[in-house]
């Protein structure tokens, strides 16, 4: 299989530098951007399968850029930023991104989300069914097994679990979930999608209160993985 | 036009304080001689001495004598005096009475010019102690970092590959600890700028501790126990300042017990609102430092290295931010329980059995 090919575009030489040698080390083709306007361009030219976008960039603000490559690109786009605050994660992430890593990071933790995020490129396909660890989920058949056991869900906790799915390894906020379920009047109801995130837990998860699958993302929303 | 009123509100006063002495001693003067009400007066001037500024009493002084002289000092009616006694008595009473002003005055002028002084020194140190405090704080990781790097460069040949690791762990360590004072100076000025607004959302506390628990990014040796409490409500708070509060919290009650401490977590919900308690067995602080605990870059006795001061101060402040209150007291028998109580909505949706 041909190595993933991760477009990094930072104007930092020293976050470009850090990431060449610790994603090439990891068998991925890295091609560096220092600005939107050649980042664009490269990603045009290489159809990357994940492009790192710094959102503090010289010529044009890192949300513009993300919003411009979403009219045509659609393959993961991670936010990696010294921006950290909900405003600007919600923002992005409604506009089409990934995920969104903070700065400083953890080289392991960005590598997991890497592997996650490329995945995603591949789950609209038509498998019915779909493995995510010990979870089995056949869509046709409308199932869920955890270790080849057969669960029962209610159709919302279903519906909700087939939207994860959907986006696995994709951070999804409050928002987007609550619209996408119980459509737009309920988008700030987030203590009804609490309870079903938590009922869900208690069916697919080992040990609820400390998730392996559904991740809370503080503030922020879900992802699964 | 209120700062007019303001202005010369003294001065009203001090005419009207004088007018009524003045009258009641008019209504009396059958019963005391005109010297009485010298006497009476310049009490009333004393008196108005001690509450404004010299401009308005002054007034009070000239106005008081003339009157006293009009009404008072026979000939009644008119300002000449015959008497020689009388005009040697309204001479002494100007006098008696402006010396009365100036001194007030000077008084409260060096009582000032301290009060000045002190808060400038007190100023002056807590600039030195945040000075001292950050560049420490973020100078030893940055030597850490910056030697461990040079020593890497110069001896790679020479050094054990135990020996680089050694090395490489320390700069890690170096730059979470710099990162750590980095956020808190941060989330310091975020506070102090006054701008910081709680986003209010439903906060599953359960799941939130969990999650902080996690996510603490120091090497501790203590237990941490936190047993989840079945029966709460969704709390309607800032996740992202309950993570702060409770991180700094715990990251204080890491730094100031020994290894074999244990910390033990509540969330309880008592008189509508969300109550965070911090529980540890560690070697407490004395009682008369208490008081001070969540001043900034207060430091205990006991500290390790790594502490900046400023974490206490962080849970106080995002406390105070969602209208909440923060208090501390010994833990019996030994240690110290932080308890943070903050006045929120609840819901018991999450109770409802599912269908």
């Amino acid at each position: 299989m041909n190595k993933p090919t991760i477009l990094v575009i930072d104007d930092e030489p020293q976050i470009r530098k850090l990431l060449e040698i610790t994603l090439e080390s990891n068998d991925y083709n890295v091609i560096l951007a220092e600005n939107g306007t050649s980042g664009i361009k490269a990603t045009a030219l290489n159809n990357p399968d994940l492009i790192l976008l710094d959102l503090d960039l010289p010529d044009k603000n890192g949300h513009e850029v993300l919003s411009e490559l979403r009219q045509w690109h659609n393959k993961s786009i991670i936010i990696l930023s010294v921006i950290n605050n909900e405003n600007d994660i919600v923002h992005a992430l409604d506009n089409g991104a990934t995920d969104y890593i903070n700065k400083p990071f953890r080289s392991a933790e960005l590598l997991a989300r890497i592997r996650l995020a490329i995945k995603s490129n591949n789950t609209s396909s038509n498998n019915q069914i779909i493995t995510i660890g010990d979870l089995e989920i056949d869509l046709a058949a409308m199932t869920l097994k955890k270790n080849n056991e057969l669960l029962k869900l209610t159709s919302t906790e279903y519906n909700l679990l087939t939207l994860f799915v959907k986006y696995e390894g994709r951070t999804l906020t409050h928002q987007f979930i609550l619209k996408e379920i119980w459509g737009i009047p309920y988008q700030t109801e987030t203590q009804y999608l609490r309870v079903f995130v938590g009922n869900l837990r208690k069916k697919i998860e080992d040990n609820p209160n400390q998730p392996k699958h559904l991740i809370t993302v503080s503030g922020i929303g879900y992802r699964l993985q | 036009m209120d700062t007019f009123l303001h202005r010369i509100k003294p001065y009203i006063i001090s005419i009207a304080a004088v007018l009524m002495v003045s009258m009641l001693c008019y209504a009396f003067s059958d019963q005391i001689t005109y010297r009485v009400v010298a006497l009476i007066l310049l009490l009333t001037i004393s008196v108005i001495g001690m509450f404004y500024y010299i401009y308005p009493v002054i007034l009070a002084v000239i106005l008081s004598a003339l009157i006293w002289n009009y009404f008072f000092i026979p000939p009644l009616f008119e300002l000449g005096i015959h008497d020689a006694e009388d005009i040697l008595l309204v001479l002494s009473y100007f006098f008696i009475a402006l010396l009365n002003v100036v001194l007030t005055f000077k008084i409260r002028q060096t009582e000032r010019k301290t009060r000045e002084k002190f808060e400038n020194d007190k100023s002056v140190k807590l600039y030195n102690t945040i000075f001292n405090s950050l560049s420490h704080e973020l100078k030893t990781p940055l030597a850490t970092i910056i030697g461990s790097t040079d020593t890497l460069k110069e001896n790679i040949d020479r050094l054990s590959r135990e020996k680089q690791l050694e090395l490489i762990d320390e700069i890690d360590i170096a730059t979470l600890r710099l990162n750590r004072q980095l956020n808190n100076i941060l989330n310091m000025s975020r506070l102090s700028s006054n701008l910081l607004k709680p986003q209010l959302d439903w906060c599953d506390m359960n799941e939130l501790v969990n999650n902080t628990t996690e996510k603490i990014f120091l090497p501790y040796k203590q237990t941490l126990v936190y047993e989840e409490n079945e029966n709460l409500p969704y709390f309607k708070l800032d996740a992202g300042f309950m993570e702060l509060i409770l991180t700094n919290l715990l990251i204080n009650s890491i730094q100031y017990t020994s290894d074999n401490s244990t910390i033990v977590i509540e969330i309880e919900h008592e008189e509508e609102s969300c109550v965070v308690r911090v529980k540890d067995n560690g070697e407490g602080i004395p009682k008369d430092e208490l008081a001070f605990i969540f001043d900034k870059f207060y430091r205990g006795p006991s500290v390790k290295s790594g502490g900046s001061g400023l974490g206490l101060s962080i849970v106080k402040g995002y406390t105070e931010a969602q209208n909440g209150s923060v208090k501390v007291e010994n833990n019996i028998p030994a240690g110290l329980v932080f308890t943070i109580q903050i006045p929120c909505e609840t819901t018991y949706i999450n109770q409802l059995k599912n269908e």
